[in-house]
């Protein structure tokens, strides 16, 4: 298992959350709306920043299926709050030289008068600077 | 001056590991007073007290100071060793020096440089320190049972089998409490009325028990061994001695629309009631709330069926005062309310139930007369979802649920599907569980049964919502270990919800000055060896109202919490504690600041004759302490404006002249 414990040590401080109080319920991959279209699940999420298990998350498209509904956050007992790890994950990508995935520009010709506010706001922060 | 002995503890490697103990005996050797000093692998140990008796006898000491574990753990044991050796008792000190130094500290050096500071206020206390005696005081030979379901009862035989006299007060008409609305009971799955109805009828003949039903505490005065307690008798608008049970009221009534809350609101009964067949005392109640002859004078139908005459609608709120020597908590729990756990769509269907109306769905003498129906439609249910951990193991910050594990949920969910799949083959039952905690004797095996014999699918993960469409519940669920998001199309959604002391616990803490945990749990005098007795004297816990607990752990419970009443009420008289408050009468000024704030009831005010300087004689208004009801909590000495009042034993010298120590 590779572990990068300074990534580790970014990905916890950026979010803020403790992965240690995860309790292992799954009761954020039970709730995940967009479960089917992750490589890594919510619960797996955590469990991966727990054991310093970073660059596979680095690389996964599961960093941007998740749509940051929040609801893992809203229903985890622990308050372990997965998608602010989802969250700082895609950041430390996004940091990285040129790993933008798309301009900011871009995402006004995605959205559309359909397009939830939430979603246009969650967009804004996946994808730009 | 006193002639003090210093005895540092080593407590093996618990204190001498973080503390220098010949160090701290050889600096406590040069305080003043001190004529001795040692130090001992175990002080507590029989040879460590011999020391001390011996060195009492040879140095001539006339107090001692015992650097060691704290007061709570020892103090009790060097006290009698100090009274062996002709010494009075409370001119022993305790430094705690374990607890509060060496389990606190790594450092060798600051851990040392503690524990001489605390030895130091010690011995600067015992300098004040004088012998005190304590008084005693009578016990009345009667114990109050608080809560009448399965703790209250067996603690109640117990103590009335021992000969003491016992009154079980029991807030609902009937006592019985959530046992009696259970189904079957684990792990060996009686019926639970057949084991408990038995003991009910033995709680309403035994002639050393008197049941106060429909009936709480309303005021708590005393203490150990002589508490006046009043207890608030609601009307019943029944005559309790006069009704027979027979029923005949009940079937009369027109009113039939209430929501029966023993069958938890699944199904209605009449406005004048009897909870359940077995009940005890087995008379009927009136609900003012729905009688239609209390609330506005029209009706009368039961007065007039009522052969025996018992239908009073004049009755009034009783009040009933008795003294009692010792006092048993045994107020039990309830499920924590589903209303924020809006995911498992609780309040949005009839078909997302608790586990208690599961109980009552499956108990012959529930609402479907035992048969499994949904509650919307009254159809048979083919596909059942469990959830477990329902408010139970929640972070303290989330807001919902509780951080504790309710303890029986595991068990009772492994029983409610191994049933559901012995009575109903044809149903395919899913438990998603986070752990299975079944450490209780023949617990696992039972899981186990439930899994292989009767093939419940045991899911390790959690439902994350359930959304009522059309007659199905559709769940939405993780399955742990074989990393897939599941959905299942439920008929019936049973949840097993957290446990929660009930709302009474409170409010009942307070009149007994009985302390709680922050989940409003009673708190016990110590976690491992006096599990059953309050910190309060007097007062003992029996029950779930103390933590989670099944069946087998309250009864045993129950019976210890007896035992220790039981051992309070055979004595004739309480050596009491001599630490109490004491009024310099020359210096009280009659202002009753001390009156107002003592919780006891301590302190009285009395007009007193004073010889005045010019020799004349003046009546004066001093406040004076009765030592048999002061506990020595000592707010009136914070209290009192003129330094009247003071603690004997923690005098406010003795306490400046311990910080003066510490600070020098």
């Amino acid at each position: 298992m590779s572990h990068n414990s300074n990534l580790q040590d970014d990905i916890i401080r950026m979010s803020g959350v403790n992965p240690r109080k995860c309790m292992r319920c799954g009761k954020c991959s039970a709730t995940c709306p967009a479960y089917d279209e992750m490589e890594y699940h919510p619960h797996q999420f955590v469990n991966m920043v727990e054991n310093g298990d970073i660059e596979p998350l680095l690389k996964s498209e599961s960093l941007y299926r998740c749509l940051s509904c929040f609801a893992c956050i809203e229903r985890c007992p622990r308050s372990v709050e997965p998608a602010k790890l989802v969250e700082a994950v895609r950041l430390a990508v996004i940091r990285q030289q040129g790993a933008n995935r798309m301009k900011p520009e871009d995402v006004a010709a995605i959205a559309d008068d359909e397009t939830p506010q939430q979603l246009l706001v969650s967009a804004f922060r996946k994808y730009s600077k | 001056m006193q002639r003090i002995g210093v005895f540092v503890c080593w407590c093996g490697s618990n204190i001498a590991g973080t503390v220098d103990v010949h160090a701290v005996a050889e600096a406590l050797k040069l305080e003043p007073g001190v004529v001795f000093s040692t130090d001992y692998q175990y002080m507590c140990s029989q040879a460590g007290q011999n020391i001390i008796k011996e060195a009492i006898a040879e140095h001539k000491l006339t107090g001692i100071v015992v650097c060691s574990c704290s007061p709570r753990m020892h103090e009790a044991t060097f006290r009698k060793t100090a009274a062996a050796a002709g010494l009075n008792p409370y001119m022993v000190e305790i430094a705690n020096i374990r607890e509060q130094c060496s389990w606190v500290h790594k450092d060798m050096p600051i851990g040392t440089e503690k524990a001489i500071i605390l030895g130091k206020a010690a011995i600067a206390k015992v300098n004040l320190n004088a012998p005190l005696t304590p008084g005693e005081s009578p016990v009345t030979k009667r114990a109050l049972v608080i809560g009448g379901g399965i703790a209250g009862i067996q603690t109640a035989l117990d103590i009335a089998d021992a000969g003491f006299p016992v009154d079980i007060v029991e807030k609902k008409p009937t006592i019985g409490g959530k046992m009696a609305q259970l189904d079957k009971t684990f792990p060996t799955l009686d019926c639970a009325a057949c084991i408990l109805t038995p003991k009910m009828v033995d709680v309403a003949q035994h002639d050393k028990i008197r049941i106060f039903s429909y009936s709480e505490v309303t005021e708590v005065k005393g203490f150990v061994g002589n508490f006046d307690v009043k207890i608030k008798k609601h009307a019943r608008y029944v005559k309790e001695d006069v009704c027979t049970g027979c029923g005949d009221c009940v079937s009369k009534c027109p009113m039939k629309k209430v929501p029966n809350e023993f069958n938890l609101g699944m199904d209605n009964r009449h406005a004048i009631y009897i909870p359940f067949a077995q009940a005890v005392p087995k008379v009927a109640t009136i609900d003012p709330n729905a009688c239609n002859m209390i609330k506005n004078g029209k009706c009368g139908l039961c007065a007039k069926v009522c052969t025996a005459g018992a239908i009073d609608y004049t009755q009034k709120d009783e009040f009933i005062e008795e003294k009692y020597g010792a006092i048993v908590v045994a107020t039990g729990y309830n499920h924590i309310s589903m209303d924020k756990f809006d995911e498992f769509a609780y309040n949005q269907s009839k078909d997302v139930i608790t586990s208690l109306e599961f109980e009552r769905l499956t108990n012959a003498a529930g609402p479907t007369a035992g048969k499994l129906l949904r509650p919307s439609d009254g159809v048979h249910p083919h596909t059942i979802v469990f959830v477990q951990c329902v408010g139970s193991r929640c972070d303290a910050c989330a807001e919902k649920g509780k951080e504790y594990c309710s303890k029986i949920c595991c068990m009772y969910t492994a029983k409610h599907a191994m049933l559901t799949r012995d009575k109903y083959p044809d149903t395919d039952v899913y438990v998603f569980y986070i752990d299975v905690r079944t450490p209780g004797k023949n617990f696992d095996e039972f899981y186990r049964r439930a899994v292989e014999e009767y093939g419940v699918h045991y899911i390790k993960g959690m439902v994350g919502k359930v959304v009522p469409e059309g007659n199905k519940l559709k769940v939405q669920a993780s399955d742990l270990l074989s990393n897939k998001q599941l959905h299942i199309d439920a008929d019936l959604v049973v949840l097993a919800a957290a446990i929660e002391p009930d709302k009474s616990a409170r409010p009942l803490a307070t009149m007994l000055t009985a302390s709680m945990d922050t989940n409003d749990f009673f708190t016990e005098a110590h976690p491992k060896l006096r599990p059953v007795e309050s910190p309060t004297a007097g007062v003992f816990l029996s029950g779930a109202c103390q933590g989670p607990k099944d069946i087998p752990e309250t009864v045993s419970q129950a019976g210890a919490a007896a035992s220790k009443v039981i051992g309070l009420l055979a004595k004739d008289k309480l050596t009491g504690n001599p630490c109490i408050a004491h009024s310099d009468e020359m210096m009280c000024n009659g202002c009753s600041s001390c009156e107002r704030v003592c919780p006891y009831g301590a302190i009285t005010y009395v007009d007193k004759e004073f010889r005045m300087p010019d020799r004349t004689t003046a009546i004066r208004r001093v406040a004076s302490v009765n030592p048999a009801v002061c506990q020595g909590c000592g707010a009136c000495t914070v209290a009192c404006p003129s330094g009247a009042m003071d603690l004997k034993g923690f005098a406010t010298s003795q306490i400046i002249a311990e910080v003066d120590a510490i600070c020098k």
